[in-house]
């Protein structure tokens, strides 16, 4: 009986113990104050500057693959949507992947940043997808229009957004859900 | 595994207890799990098809991946088993990942038992991708000798372990702990996982032993299709895993251990769902020979999130 009643308690206690340690460790309150999330924004970005030279300047091989923007992203809405949303604008735990600092990075950059992750700041390595299928996620995020209000400024920091690219974002029909 | 600690007491008493207990847990997870997956989102995985090696991925930070998987394995000497076991997946961190396995077992002609629990902890070492990828693996579990789910193979443990039958096997339950490094680096889309392991029943008569788990694997295809497919090639991983025993520190080497080969392949549906299919086959006498192993399981994001907001937090 003593076995019985330690074994109890034992299951018990890991439960507690699990459940107490997945609220203390999740993501601090919603707080939708500027300062908030410009913080997050910052330390997001703030990644890029680690990324070394010959990564930055290595060229991407699916930039002209017609079916990149749209596997790109069916990858993204699989892999990634959860944190950065279902429109890349971001979310309490991840930034915005429209804003100009992501678009104005070289696609070896954010290959980099997916390849290794962010992982004391929450964002897991992805090396687990196939390098074509990273490229193919790059490919899609160098696709995307300018956050969701701003204006389009018409100059050479606009991101290029490719037919395919509005034609993906608008269309309900191939949401995931 | 061998027999080195028995519950005093543990009679049929205890047995009804055990029953009572693995009740209680069905009906919980019974309850629970069908509600998880009504409040929280289903994701996407991208698992990798073994079954009994780690590679150095972690569960996505808030994510719960709840699976269940079988093994059916013949006995000579004894009564061929279905060992199965549920195992909670959570991603604290994008550096540590914690998981319950709850076991149980049926054996033909005898009996279906509970037969522990384990609890398992994996913490990431490095930050970045490396040449070569580190993960602390530590494990604590409750298990019986009628344990037959053979998660990993170590020390000694030979197939005829497992002919004990339930009524004698289950009264003497082990407490262990259990280290592994898993090393790990995925290069052109193939990756290539090994991990050394090192067991200590808290016994303190027992020995350290000692086992490895070796695996590679690679996608079907290595880039996506353009639309949502449940047989595209890129959502089939097949692999191949090697797993045995290397004695203890009285007796280290190959000597009376058992090795197993299993092909594996996992099935990652575009809906969240991950199926997996592994028959591994015993390389020596003292190893069964067939495990046919297979199992199924789903991501669900958000997690972290539910649980905090039934405490109150937002």
């Amino acid at each position: 009986m003593k076995g019985i009643a330690w074994r109890l308690v034992s299951v018990v206690s890991l439960v507690v113990g699990i459940v107490t340690l997945a609220v203390r460790a999740a993501p601090a309150p919603r707080d939708n104050s500027d300062t908030t999330h410009d913080h997050l924004h910052h330390h997001h970005f703030a990644e890029f500057a680690k990324v070394p030279e010959k990564a930055k300047a290595r060229l991407n091989p699916l930039e002209n693959d017609p079916d990149a923007v749209a596997a790109g992203r069916k990858l993204f809405l699989q892999h990634c949507a959860e944190c950065h949303g279902n429109t890349a604008e971001g979310g309490r735990k991840a930034p915005n992947l429209r804003a100009e600092e992501v678009q104005d990075a070289t696609p070896g950059t954010l290959f980099w940043i997916l390849t290794n992750g962010v992982v004391r700041r929450g964002m897991p390595v992805w090396s687990k997808l196939p390098e074509p299928e990273r490229w193919q996620i790059v490919t899609f995020i160098k696709s995307l229009p300018p956050p969701t209000g701003s204006a389009v400024k018409g100059d050479s920091s606009t991101p290029h957004l490719t037919p395919e690219a509005t034609v993906y974002l608008t269309d309900e029909s191939v949401q995931m859900d | 595994m061998e027999t080195t600690q028995s519950v005093p007491g543990a009679g049929d008493g205890a047995s009804a207890i055990c029953v009572i207990v693995a009740s209680w847990l069905r009906a919980l997870l019974s309850c629970i799990l069908p509600l998880v997956a009504v409040l929280i989102l289903p994701a996407c995985a991208q698992e990798s098809p073994y079954i009994v090696t780690y590679d150095h991925y972690l569960e996505e930070p808030g994510n719960l991946e709840v699976e269940y998987f079988s093994t059916y394995g013949t006995q000579r000497g004894g009564n061929n088993f279905h060992a199965y076991w549920i195992e909670l997946e959570y991603g604290v961190k994008a550096w540590y990942t914690t998981e319950f396995y709850l076991d149980g077992q049926s054996t033909f002609g005898e009996s279906t038992i509970f037969t522990g629990f384990r609890w398992e902890n994996r913490v990431r070492l490095l930050d970045r991708e490396h040449w070569i990828n580190p993960v602390l693996y530590v494990e604590y579990e409750q298990i019986s000798d009628a344990d037959k789910i053979i998660k990993e193979v170590e020390g000694h443990d030979v197939e005829s372990d497992q002919a004990t039958p339930n009524a004698i096997a289950r009264q003497t339950v082990n407490h262990e702990l259990e280290f592994k490094l898993l090393l790990s680096k995925t290069f052109k889309g193939w990756n290539v996982a090994v991990n050394p392991l090192v067991t200590k029943n808290l016994s303190p008569s027992e020995p350290w032993e000692f086992g490895y788990a070796i695996g590679t694997s690679r996608p079907l295809a290595l880039k996506a299709s353009p639309r949502q497919c449940n047989f595209c090639p890129e959502n089939f991983i097949a692999g191949v895993e090697m797993y045995g025993g290397l004695g203890d520190t009285q007796d280290f080497g190959l000597h009376e251990t058992s090795q197993y080969l299993a092909p594996a392949l996992a099935w990652n549906l575009p809906s969240g769902w991950t199926l997996r299919v592994s028959p591994g086959f015993g390389l020596n006498d003292n190893s069964h020979r067939l495990l046919m192993r297979w199992g199924v399981s789903r991501e669900f994001s958000g997690f972290g999130d539910l649980v905090r907001g039934l405490f109150g937090g937002h």
